[in-house]
């Protein structure tokens, strides 16, 4: 039990006692620099208190999302009883709003989940092994670059057709392939390293070398990458509501809410930008605390 | 520099072959027989083949792909299954019509993204950096098809100062007030997202630069601020023009969204309408064609950039 740190001059410090976990000290530095950036705790704050909200949506709502009555129709922010007012068929739109987010939140982040399972196998197994297999994996990835992300995801969900698992398929068809060139690259980087050579002479195999050296080292920057992507893919995915390819009506999503209030800018402005103000907060939200994260992971881009 | 350039050109034939591969193949991974849309569905079978056969959809698909690929090539995208003509000449107006677009909002995207950025990062931590920064953060994380409909309903529902839809009166594009302020409010629309990501590379690209030694040694022999910012300016241009060359290319393919909240006679409008009248071969056409123009930016944005900057030679 000798843990006599010293100091540069050389003087023995007071004995520390020692963290029951001091792996951990690594996150527990993150936490404790994310703890300090105000901006990323807000962020964070107001992302958590819209998962609580849309979670347990049939708490909050105070109407069903999809019941409305057109004798009701478009009725002004802080009308009694609805306090963000009705829609163009008459259904409550706080209620709508709260049941929206849970679809745009579902479409926005599944897909880099996806994304981030299927490209970051690709990506490490592709900057692990190299050769050949690194070639076909990013050849492959090369062509997925050559469309713009907001055409390809509208080329693809517009050939499937309208429909949940279709937008979710497209938008993670679009992110894979940069998710595989982060996690190749920072493989290739990791792999490289005189530690992984170590390990590889005194006889690890390649899955464990895998999973004990590589793993650990490139798992956080790709995570950060693809936290970075969330804010995108979800405007992308109202979007693709907007357009009539996402969630169908007469479902909630702040997309296809958008859409449908076009009809009313001129009456109800106010009602009728509400969901892109949603998907707005949430998007910013997001950006913010990736960038959080990033400078508290010390993550280079 | 002419190896590099030769080998960067004839990589561009496979990528270009493998996405008109991907286009030609959205035909067929869409469900159902493209056929049942433009037949009443007791056509008897007889009839539904002969049209399979009319448009070549009966034989295998390497053959229909060299087919397809072949005809795109020289112009020929085939027949609008809704509209009953060739895509062609639609095609061509609507890219022409987004083309202008995505310059007008890239243009106004870059000015403000290189003033931003390079105020921000030549007051780095400041104030001035913070605003800079928010304004970015916003343009990158704003839904672009809503602030459209903010756009429009500020300055068409309530102030009522420009129009919010199309392209203006019909008959030729002008270029005068008439027309142009048709232009603005999608072009600003569409400036945020290029305008976000310039602001952000100019600022790293600008406190770089201004932390290097020769900043300090210019300043040092007494160098005036407008040298030193001929200076950098020099420095940050190949990487900033790459960037922008980028964003031009793809707001061609994004402004999907925007074009159908201001109901711009464009490519997005064009797919759009083709996606809800499942017109395949449209939705196959346009896609390709706005694929190989992202392919062919990329080319040129490398090349200028490695004829700018020799560092940035890759093999």
């Amino acid at each position: 039990m000798k843990n006599i740190a010293h100091s540069p001059m050389g003087l023995p410090e007071p004995i520390i006692v020692t963290p029951a976990h001091v792996a951990d000290g690594y996150w527990r530095g993150v936490l404790g620099r994310l703890m300090q950036d105000r901006l990323t705790v807000l962020s964070c704050g107001i992302l958590l208190i819209m998962l609580i909200v849309i979670v347990f949506a049939p708490v909050f709502a105070p109407y069903s999302p999809t019941d409305g009555s057109i004798a009701r129709r478009l009725r002004p922010v802080g009308t009694p009883g609805h306090l963000l007012g009705t829609d163009e068929l008459g259904r409550d739109m706080l209620s709508r709003m709260i049941y929206g987010g849970r679809f745009s939140w579902f479409i926005g982040i599944t897909p880099v989940a996806l994304a981030l399972l299927i490209g970051g196998s690709l990506g490490i197994v592709a900057g692990f092994f190299g050769g050949t297999t690194n070639m076909v994996i990013m050849r492959v990835t090369d062509v997925f670059y050559a469309f713009p992300s907001v055409l390809l995801a509208v080329a693809i969900s517009g050939a499937l057709g309208a429909g949940l698992g279709n937008t979710i398929l497209s938008l993670t068809i679009v992110f894979i392939p940069p998710i595989i060139r982060v996690a190749e690259s920072v493989t290739t980087g990791v792999r490289n390293l005189d530690y992984i050579e170590a390990a590889r002479a005194s006889g690890a195999s390649a899955s464990s070398l895998v999973r004990i050296q590589v793993l650990p080292n490139v798992l956080g920057p790709i995570f950060v990458y693809a936290t970075g992507l969330v804010s995108i893919s979800m405007i992308i995915a109202s979007g693709l509501s907007f357009l009539g390819l996402g969630v169908t009506p007469p479902n909630a999503e702040w997309g296809l809410m958008l859409n449908t209030l076009r009809s009313a800018i001129y009456s109800q402005p106010l009602i009728a930008s509400l969901p892109g103000l949603c998907i707005f907060v949430t998007s910013i939200c997001f950006n913010l605390a990736s960038d959080g994260l990033r400078t508290a992971m010390d993550v280079r881009a | 520099m002419l190896e590099y350039t030769l080998k960067r050109i004839a990589y561009t034939i496979p990528i270009g072959l493998a996405v008109s591969l991907v286009c030609f193949m959205l035909v067929h991974i869409s469900p159902g027989d493209p056929i049942d849309s433009i037949v009443p569905p007791d056509t008897p079978t007889e009839v539904i083949e002969q049209i399979r056969a009319e448009y070549g959809l009966d034989r295998p698909l390497p053959v229909q792909y060299g087919l397809w690929l072949s005809r795109a090539l020289q112009g020929d995208f085939g027949e609008s299954i809704s509209k009953g003509r060739p895509i062609g000449p639609d095609l061509w107006v609507a890219t022409k019509n987004s083309l202008m677009l995505a310059a007008f909002g890239a243009t106004l995207g870059f000015v403000i993204g290189c003033v931003l950025g390079g105020a921000a990062g030549a007051f780095r931590d400041s104030w001035i950096d913070k605003l800079c920064l928010g304004i970015a953060l916003f343009g990158v994380s704003v839904p672009h098809y809503w602030l459209g409909m903010v756009l429009v309903i500020i300055f068409s529902v309530q102030l009522n100062l420009l129009p919010s839809m199309g392209m203006g009166p019909t008959g030729p594009w002008a270029w005068d007030w008439d027309h142009l302020r048709f232009l603005v409010l999608p072009a600003v629309t569409l400036s945020l997202i290029p305008a976000g990501l310039v602001t952000r590379t100019v600022r790293g690209l600008v406190s770089d630069i201004m932390g290097q030694d020769y900043i300090t040694t210019l300043r040092g022999k007494g160098l005036r601020t407008s040298g030193i910012v001929l200076h950098v300016i020099k420095n940050a241009a190949p990487t900033t023009l790459a960037v922008m060359g980028l964003q031009l290319a793809s707001l061609l393919g994004g402004s999907i969204l925007v074009e159908a909240v201001f109901a711009w006679p464009g490519t997005g409008m064009l797919l759009n309408n083709a996606i809800f009248q499942r017109d395949l071969p449209v939705l196959q056409a346009t896609t390709l064609v706005l694929a190989f123009f992202f392919v062919f930016l990329n080319l040129i944005v490398d090349l200028a950039q490695t004829a700018l900057d020799p560092r940035m030679r890759r093999t």
